[in-house]
């Protein structure tokens, strides 16, 4: 295949059983560094169709820092040096042997809509709830499944998000992490039937 | 052409993923999907900041993580192989200075991880990971040896073709990929449902060619595979990266 033009998607496959082998490493799960102020914990299980937990699973986390920006330079405002220092905005934790995993980040800003295409006439007021962009990676999912995760402190945000009203209305809880403690949130991941969480294709 | 300053800053979004690229995640001649699958149609999430953003990993790379065959003691067994290639966007622009991650079974068909207890020999000089960048072309390239096919009781006499495991992040979100390289003419690929999930006409973008000017004389042969991310969509916007 020439890489000089275009050329065709390469197909995806799954990550298999061995992936500890290759991605997980030490500070993957730490968005932010230690000791960072304001910093939370944001977990969960991933569970089968089954209700088992899924031990072999890994979890991504993407997302804005504290101000709503991106260190990137594809945000058409500019990319700009994180609010908080060491910010990532990545995060990365393999499964356990209880199927738990969980990130220590800060929790992001909103964000201005700004539509994809040219002819958007321009909701300025509509704005994204702050969430964090999930990818799910495991032996038996041929591709990644992708999700959000919303907070339950910003039910007014929340309640006026575009993809959650998009959402019906008895599913959207799949999407929105349980607070447990001031500084930590819960937010399950069910592959497969009862409580199925809610998957997004992008 | 100059943004006049009233307009709505635009986003670079992505093209959707042509149909036939991707296996359906409900692939019942791959057993571990019956569990995991979901059953509930995907939302579909419009591309807004998020999305066309993502993280531009530099690390964690350390010396020598692009050669596998440099052990503690020793060097790995196996036929030494150089993989390599070049990674580029639908729209043939190459992706500089991204993260590709690799794992793989040993030249015996063995994971060096603590489930993997199927009866062939572990090399204590091969641990079958490597992280590498690329460069500014869009160019990686790896020091590795060929992976062992191995038996894995999906169903009966089932056999793995010989494969790598590939991650590899893109500058966004939306172009995160992970996915396996395979090697030319293996006679694994007919009972292979992973390899076979994928829709025909696309999976044979999977395997890599024999490359013989590649190859480092007295030393490797060499394997080339190209990888192809999203593009985005084919409509008009300022191209701060050209």
């Amino acid at each position: 295949m020439s890489t000089d033009r275009p050329g065709q998607l390469t197909p995806s496959q799954t990550v298999g059983p061995y992936l500890a082998l290759g991605l997980p490493w030490p500070d993957g799960p730490d968005v932010v560094p230690e000791g960072t102020p304001g910093a939370v914990t944001i977990g969960g299980t991933v569970y089968d169709g089954a209700g088992e937990p899924v031990v072999d699973a890994m979890i991504e986390t993407w997302q804005a820092d504290p101000d709503g920006r991106f260190d990137h330079p594809d945000d058409p405002r500019g990319a700009r040096t994180p609010a908080v220092e060491g910010f990532r905005g990545f995060g990365r934790a393999a499964t356990d042997d209880r199927g738990r995993w969980s990130v220590r980040t800060v929790l992001p800003g909103a964000l201005p809509v700004f539509d994809a295409l040219p002819v958007f006439d321009g909701a300025a007021d509509v704005r994204e709830a702050p969430h964090i962009d999930v990818s799910v990676f495991a032996r038996g999912l041929l591709d990644r499944l992708v999700t959000r995760i919303y907070l339950p402190g910003n039910a007014e945000a929340n309640a006026a998000d575009p993809l959650l009203s998009s959402v019906p209305a008895e599913r959207r809880g799949t999407l929105v992490a349980v607070a447990e403690a001031p500084d930590r949130y819960r937010f399950d991941i069910r592959l497969r039937g009862d409580g199925e969480t809610v998957f997004l294709q992008i | 052409m100059a943004q006049p300053a009233e307009r709505t800053p635009t986003l670079p979004p992505y093209a959707p993923v042509p149909e036939g690229t991707h296996a359906p995640l409900d692939f019942p001649g791959y057993r571990s999907t019956g569990l995991r699958a979901p059953v509930r149609q995907p939302v579909i999430l419009p591309h807004r900041l998020t999305e066309v953003t993502g993280p531009l990993l530099t690390g964690p790379i350390r010396p020598g993580d692009d050669d596998l065959t440099l052990g503690e003691h020793g060097e790995a067994q196996g036929q030494r192989i150089i993989v390599f290639g070049r990674v580029a966007d639908s729209d043939g622009r190459p992706v500089p200075d991204t993260l590709v991650e690799i794992w793989q079974a040993n030249a015996a068909g063995r994971y060096a991880h603590r489930w993997d207890d199927w009866p062939a020999p572990l090399d204590p000089n091969f641990t079958g990971g490597g992280r590498v960048l690329t460069d500014a072309h869009g160019d990686y390239s790896f020091t590795t040896i060929k992976p062992g096919a191995y038996p894995w009781g999906n169903h009966h006499n089932a056999w793995r073709p010989a494969h790598i495991h590939f991650s590899l992040f893109g500058r966004a979100f939306t172009q995160r990929l992970v996915t396996q390289m395979y090697f030319p003419d293996d006679p694994l690929f007919a009972q292979d449902p992973i390899y076979n999930s994928v829709p025909e006409g696309a999976r044979e973008r999977m395997i890599s060619t024999f490359d013989l000017d590649a190859t480092r004389p007295e030393w490797a042969l060499a394997f080339r595979f190209d990888i192809v991310l999203r593009g985005r969509e084919q409509t008009p916007f300022e191209e701060p990266h050209a």
